[in-house]
């Protein structure tokens, strides 16, 4: 089959690979229909995600149709239409029994989760095409895909709703769900959100429907605080307005109720590369550059709520442990327990309640991905999503 | 109310103390001996986790360096593990405490290359979280090239063999499957 596949910084190739097979019974094979590139596939592009080896298949967010069911796999049949979580979860330890899918204690790989271990206490799950530290799975961006504990994971998606309408749900529409969520938002609530990304948008949009009075946005590229704007929320561009003192006096002086770092690690660069010798040392070097988090922090009202769905991977220096404590902030955050949420998702979506195709601006064959990677680097301002369409 | 100063000041499991705490019977009764342990939570009745851990021939389904376990008889086993480079190390097992539901422990026999001792223990998790499983592999190294073979066999880090080994069991008893990102061809042995 065709594949996009990683060699390196800026280098991914799409290049015919062996196809999947079943290998344990609860698998199921997937004959990719649209996939997307993910603003955290950029950190693999720009080499700053450590255990990635030449010739991994790369992306999260795909959908498409059930070719292939294992022996054990009682709930997905051949033909049927499904969007797949980007987080792997075998639905039966002590961390999927509570929803925290992106915990789950089984899905890395027993070799593979030596890493996550050292790096975080113990061990997240797997995913898909995101490094041999969450496992080292094949990802999306290909024809085919091999979806482990496939009887847990995957929504299965009537024929009614087009692609672009679901597709989301493997990852950014969650995401973005369970960061609003983790504000905690009640009646009269101000929430503010930094990163108008595919994951900040969502967060707009699903802090407005769980009943926040205001969300304030903000970012600097003016195309996505357009679309930030659309969505319903007031706008501060940070290359133009002192954004703490903007959110001073646009709260009367309280402050965000709930703040949602919706940027992580991308903010000014990073370099994750010696995060594992790091780990093992006493030294504790810095790697996670928090620009975005200490301006949250501080932003955010007393007694507020902090929300980060943002991705760290390593540790932060000068982190405001003071304002935080001082303050009595609440502190939310995590890998998104997509599966905890689809039903529900896709019931809004069904129902028009959420628009979930605004964002994407590129449809592109697969074999056009390396193009599209390039793009959604270098062009963040027009380019807002890039779906591929393998077959 | 304050404990006295003479008892033991701490509850943490022996194979976790720093090597000056430890005491010296902690492994095979000698000085020398290295002890690893760990324990793991598995969402599992611990009569089940008992009942399939008892039959050694299901040993190598999890443990990834032991190639066979033939039993030979209810308390002996005989243990081939797969050599760095090729060939086998071999060598008999003989249970030495064995509590259903609660506890196996066993021994290499008389005469065996590599002596080791290994214990598994089963007890129930808090209310609605299973079993707690804890392993406890005490092993002599021996000299000379022999002793590099062990070193190897254990990859010179009994407790991330151990860890792993315990992780491919949880895996195992929770989900029915061991996890793996290899293709058909190179995924491990397991269901």
């Amino acid at each position: 089959m065709r594949a996009l596949t990683w060699h390196g910084k800026h280098d991914v190739r799409v290049e015919t690979v062996p196809d999947p097979g079943i290998v344990n019974p609860r698998d199921a094979i997937v004959r990719i229909t649209s996939t997307a590139i993910c603003g955290s596939d950029l950190h693999l592009y720009d080499n700053v995600i450590p255990t990635l080896r030449a010739g991994d298949i790369l992306g999260h967010e795909f959908m498409g149709e059930v070719v292939e069911v294992g022996r054990g796999n009682d709930r997905l049949k051949v033909g049927d239409r499904v969007v797949v979580p980007f987080v792997i979860a075998c639905g039966k330890c002590f961390f999927c029994e509570h929803q925290q899918y992106s915990a789950c204690d089984n899905s890395n790989p027993a070799d593979k989760a030596d890493m996550s271990e050292e790096l975080y206490g113990y061990p997240m799950s797997g995913l898909f095409g995101y490094s041999h530290l969450t496992g080292g799975y094949a990802g999306g961006q290909a024809e085919y895909v091999r979806v482990p504990y496939a009887d847990v994971g995957p929504i299965v998606v009537p024929d009614g709703l087009e692609d672009d309408k679901v597709l989301f749900l493997s990852d950014i529409f969650p995401t973005g769900w369970m960061a609003a969520e983790n504000c905690a938002i009640e009646p009269g609530d101000t929430v503010a959100v930094w990163g108008c990304g595919p994951v900040g948008l969502f967060a707009v949009q699903s802090a407005l429907l769980m009943g926040a009075h205001r969300v304030i946005a903000i970012d600097h590229y003016p195309r996505r605080l357009e679309l930030a704007r659309g969505l319903g929320a007031e706008v501060v561009n940070y290359e133009e307005a002192d954004v703490h003192e903007a959110l001073v006096e646009m709260t009367g002086g309280i402050g965000p109720d709930a703040c949602i770092d919706a940027v992580g690690l991308e903010s000014h660069g990073f370099a994750l590369d010696n995060v594992y010798d790091h780990a093992k040392t006493t030294m504790m070097m810095a790697t996670d550059r928090i620009h975005a988090l200490r301006q949250v922090i501080l932003a955010c009202r007393k007694g507020g709520r902090v929300s980060v769905p943002g991705v760290y991977g390593g540790f932060a220096d000068k982190f405001p442990v003071g304002a935080l404590m001082e303050k009595g902030l609440s502190l939310r955050t995590g890998q998104t327990h997509v599966q905890k949420y689809l039903p529900q998702l896709l019931e809004l979506i069904r129902e028009g309640k959420v628009d979930t195709t605004f964002l994407i601006s590129h449809r592109l064959p697969l074999e056009d991905a390396p193009n599209g990677y390039r793009m959604f680097k270098e062009q963040q301002n027009e380019c807002t999503k890039v779906v591929l369409k393998p077959h | 109310m304050a404990r006295s100063t003479d008892m033991a000041e701490s509850d943490a499991p022996v194979s976790t103390l720093k090597s000056g705490s430890r005491p010296k019977d902690a492994g095979l009764g000698t000085e020398h001996a290295r002890v690893t342990g760990r324990t793991v939570t598995i969402n599992r009745p611990r009569e089940t986790l008992y009942a399939f851990w008892r039959d050694f021939a299901n040993l190598p389904r999890f443990m990834e360096n032991v190639a066979d376990v033939a039993v030979l008889d209810p308390a002996r086993s005989h243990w081939k593990v797969a050599a760095p480079g090729g060939g086998s190390v071999e060598w008999d097992a003989v249970i030495v405490a064995d509590e259903p539901g609660r506890l196996i422990a066993w021994e290499s026999a008389e005469g065996a290359d590599i002596r080791h001792s290994g214990r598994i223990e089963f007890r129930d998790a808090p209310p609605g979280r299973g079993s707690e499983v804890s392993a406890t592999i005490a092993y002599d190294p021996p000299g000379g090239a022999l002793g590099a073979l062990v070193a190897k066999l254990f990859q010179r880090e009994p407790h991330i063999q151990a860890r792993r080994d315990l992780r491919r069991f949880k895996q195992l008893m929770e989900t029915g499957e061991i996890s793996t990102a290899e293709p058909p061809e190179a995924a491990p042995r397991a269901a």
